[in-house]
């Protein structure tokens, strides 16, 4: 089953690199994931589909969790949560169905932002399933090219960042960790 | 400008902050710089014979002592080198902080001259990594790579270093704070779950003691004989946790598993409370998941969050370090025990006529002959010189299961064994490590012919520093742990296992300018054994044993823990 995990990361080099090197480390597929800077240019959101077994999502987030680099994981398929995805889409299309086109795509909330003699560039942005619509409905009038943006997604719940506090250097092996909270 | 210092000056002044007293390690090119600032520096570098052994004697450093061990290689050849020693610290959970040197940054990605990318190799290999991209942040990363090593659950943790970060100089400013804000660590178990698991505890009829690496890291040893002594449960311990109850101590059953004892795993499957605490149920422990304690409740301990129900769900789980989850499982054991003690002695009674039937029923077999060795007589013999009190550091194969079912150990950090991951050729350098480590210990190294083929360039390490290790092969002839599955489950077609070459012991430990020996009577075992451990150098003793002798008991693949082969299959006669 397809699991949406949001992820708040350092932004720090090869950050990226074991988040996907853990999921394929266990065989996991990755169906999409999106990253981008957050407000505070130190931290990036990322946002995560994946295949996973349903008895093993736990453990998943668990081993987010382990990561250093990785300040929150959450499950956004457990409690409320939006998931947003953009397409970009040209779309070639004979003069005669033009209209047509601008009517479906005024339907599906897609806006125009290119129009050439041989048809438009379109921009949706939607749930997964509104979108692969939309797309079917594109091709039925001609030859299409799309990218899609991947998921991205947000919980409609706040959520405590929990943050570990400085400690002091040489501190040992069993140095003591204490646990800040901040809002996240 | 008197206050600048070179990268390589800054480096070692992080390490002695650190209190790093040793370094295991292979110079390069890249790491001339680093090499020429330790010349006469006070801290020790041991030059081993190949970076492998580095790792696996930082590993044996850390193992006997608790401290985080450090190994040290050249860019290139010299970090792909040591990934088998960090996957293997990964697997154990061993604190070790490895260093590489790096192509100068202007050349990184330039496929220069010994150029890896160790920084992506080694990331699946370590609890974490660095690239040091200036020298600005070398202290920084320094003390967090020694904090991440040795904190929470320990790990490798690499940093990879250029040659130009070295070389660079800066104005040196201790740094006495680290901040990783995304590293969670949770010490402390929650209260009330505590609570209940003392409940649970004194409530069960038949508890059962599970402990493995987690109770040595955490330091649980007196905590964990409390508990084991308050509850009088049965304690098995696993082949990373052998040493944290002392092999004498009359609860302490043996090892559970693929080659556990008959009465350990039936404790497991009759147990109604399996009491886990700092292991991972591990799938040589469990056999067959499904059947693993059919009858039992889990209350699970571990410090690391992920571990709770990844192979086994946990009825009762409590996240935290096992020494301080059990101090206050202890009290609360102890406030329980005027009311819920003497109800249940009968039933604990029960428990304990069983678990000795079951180990009178099946004990472990030391087998003899007066024409052969037997290896299990050998391993019985070592263990006797030992005498619960010297460090044994052993390799892969049968030795390592028959030397983890028959040597005692008094304390803990005694038992040095490449356990997850089963490296062969870990033994031979992790006794490095723990000579360097413990220099008053008696260092035993355990191996196979094979093992030991794998580590004779450390014969050179061992005879540079005149290391008194007592080098002890069990020579088979065989890669005999694979020999005994081909012969079990493969029709005895023994395809490339025999080792039908073995140098002279004796010529080869001199050509290294100490002594050896090979003996193959039973007569001869004991006088060597006392001759090697009363020689004040190294020595290496070459010990031929019975080629086709098998490791019982043994769970085959797939199969329950309960469901054990005790001993060698009678031939099936046409």
């Amino acid at each position: 089953m397809l699991q949406v995990i949001s992820l708040l990361l350092e932004n720090k080099p090869g950050a990226l690199m074991r988040v996907t090197g853990l999921l394929s480390a266990r065989g996991y597929n990755i169906e999409s994931l999106t990253v981008a800077r957050t407000t505070d240019p130190t931290l990036s959101r990322m946002t995560i589909v994946v295949e996973v077994d349903s008895t093993l999502r736990k453990q998943v987030i668990k081993q987010m969790n382990r990561l250093i680099n990785v300040l929150q994981a959450a499950d956004l398929s457990e409690g409320p949560a939006v998931a947003r995805e953009l397409v970009l889409m040209r779309v070639r299309a004979a003069m005669e169905s033009r209209g047509a086109i601008l009517k479906e795509a005024e339907i599906f909330g897609a806006r125009v932002i290119d129009s050439t003699l041989e048809g438009f560039a379109l921009e949706a942005t939607g749930e997964a399933e509104k979108l692969d619509e939309f797309i079917d409905v594109m091709r039925s009038y001609g030859e299409i090219e799309v990218t899609r943006s991947g998921a991205v997604a947000v919980s409609l719940e706040p959520r405590k960042l929990r943050l570990s506090s400085p400690v002091a250097t040489g501190a040992g092996t069993k140095s003591q960790s204490t646990t800040g909270v901040l809002n996240g | 400008m008197s206050n600048l210092i070179s990268g390589a000056k800054i480096l070692l002044e992080c390490l002695v902050r650190e209190g790093v007293e040793c370094i295991f390690g292979y110079p390069g090119g890249v790491t001339l710089p680093f090499y020429d600032a330790l010349y006469d520096h006070p801290i020790r570098h041991v030059l081993v014979r190949h970076e492998e052994n580095a790792a696996f004697a930082a590993e044996g450093y850390a193992r006997t002592t608790g401290k985080v061990g450090v190994c040290c290689a050249t860019s290139g050849p010299g970090a792909t080198n040591l990934t088998t020693g960090l996957v293997d610290a990964m697997m154990d959970s061993i604190p070790i902080v490895a260093l590489t040197g790096q192509v100068s940054s202007k050349l990184i990605g330039s496929d220069a001259f010994q150029e890896a990318d160790t920084f992506g190799i080694t990331r699946p290999c370590t609890k974490h990594n660095y690239l040091v991209k200036n020298l600005a942040e070398l202290p920084q990363i320094i003390h967090e790579a020694f904090y991440l090593a040795g904190s929470g659950r320990p790990g490798p943790v690499l940093v990879d270093i250029p040659k130009d970060v070295f070389q660079g100089h800066y104005q040196y400013q201790p740094v006495n704070s680290i901040h990783l804000p995304g590293y969670k660590i949770h010490l402390d178990g929650h209260a009330g779950q505590i609570r209940r698991a003392a409940q649970m505890m004194w409530e069960a009829k038949r508890p059962y003691v599970y402990g493995g690496g987690g109770v040595l890291a955490s330091g649980a040893t007196k905590e964990l004989r409390e508990l084991v002594e308050t509850l009088d449960a049965p304690c098995v311990l696993t082949l990373m946790g052998l040493g944290s109850l002392p092999s004498s101590h009359p609860n302490f059953i043996s090892m559970p598993g693929m080659h556990g004892s008959y009465a350990s795993n039936m404790g497991m499957t009759e147990c109604d409370l399996l009491i886990a605490l700092g292991v991972r149920f591990d799938d040589r422990v469990t056999g067959r998941l499904a059947a693993f304690a059919p009858h039992a409740k889990v209350i699970h301990v571990d410090i690391d969050p992920a571990e709770i129900g990844k192979n086994r769900a946990a009825d009762l789980p409590i996240v935290g370090d096992v020494k301080r989850v059990l101090t206050k499982l202890n009290k609360n054991l102890q406030e329980l025990a005027p009311t819920m003690q003497e109800a249940n002695s009968g039933s604990r009674r029960e428990w304990w006529s069983q678990m000795r039937a079951w180990q009178t029923e099946h004990p472990l077999r030391i087998e003899t002959s007066t024409e052969e060795i037997k290896p299990q007589h050998l391993i019985s013999e070592i263990d006797r010189m030992s005498g619960g009190n010297a460090v044994v550091a052993v390799d892969v194969g049968q030795h390592q299961m028959w030397s983890a079912q028959f040597i005692r150990f008094n304390e803990p950090r005694l038992w040095l064994s490449s356990s997850g991951l089963g490296s062969m050729g870990f033994g031979l350098p992790a006794a490095i490590g723990a000579a360097f480590a413990r220099p008053e210990k008696t260092v035993i190294a355990i191996m196979g012919d094979g093992g030991f083929q794998m580590s004779v360039p450390e014969l050179g390490t061992i005879a540079s520093h005149g290391l008194p290790v007592k080098m002890i092969i069990m020579n088979n002839g065989y890669l005999g742990m694979v020999r005994q599955w081909q012969e079990l489950f493969y029709n005895n077609r023994l395809s490339s296992v025999t080792l039908d070459s073995f140098p002279d012991a004796e010529k080869l430990a001199g050509a290294y300018g100490f002594k050896g020996r090979t003996i193959e009577k039973p007569q001869e075992l004991r006088a060597a054994l006392e001759e090697c451990f009363a020689e004040p150098g190294p020595y290496l003793l070459n010990v031929k044993v019975t080629p086709f002798e098998n490791v019982f008991p043994m769970v085959p693949a797939g199969g329950a823990i309960n469901e054990m082969v005790l001993s060698q299959p009678k031939p099936v006669t046409v």
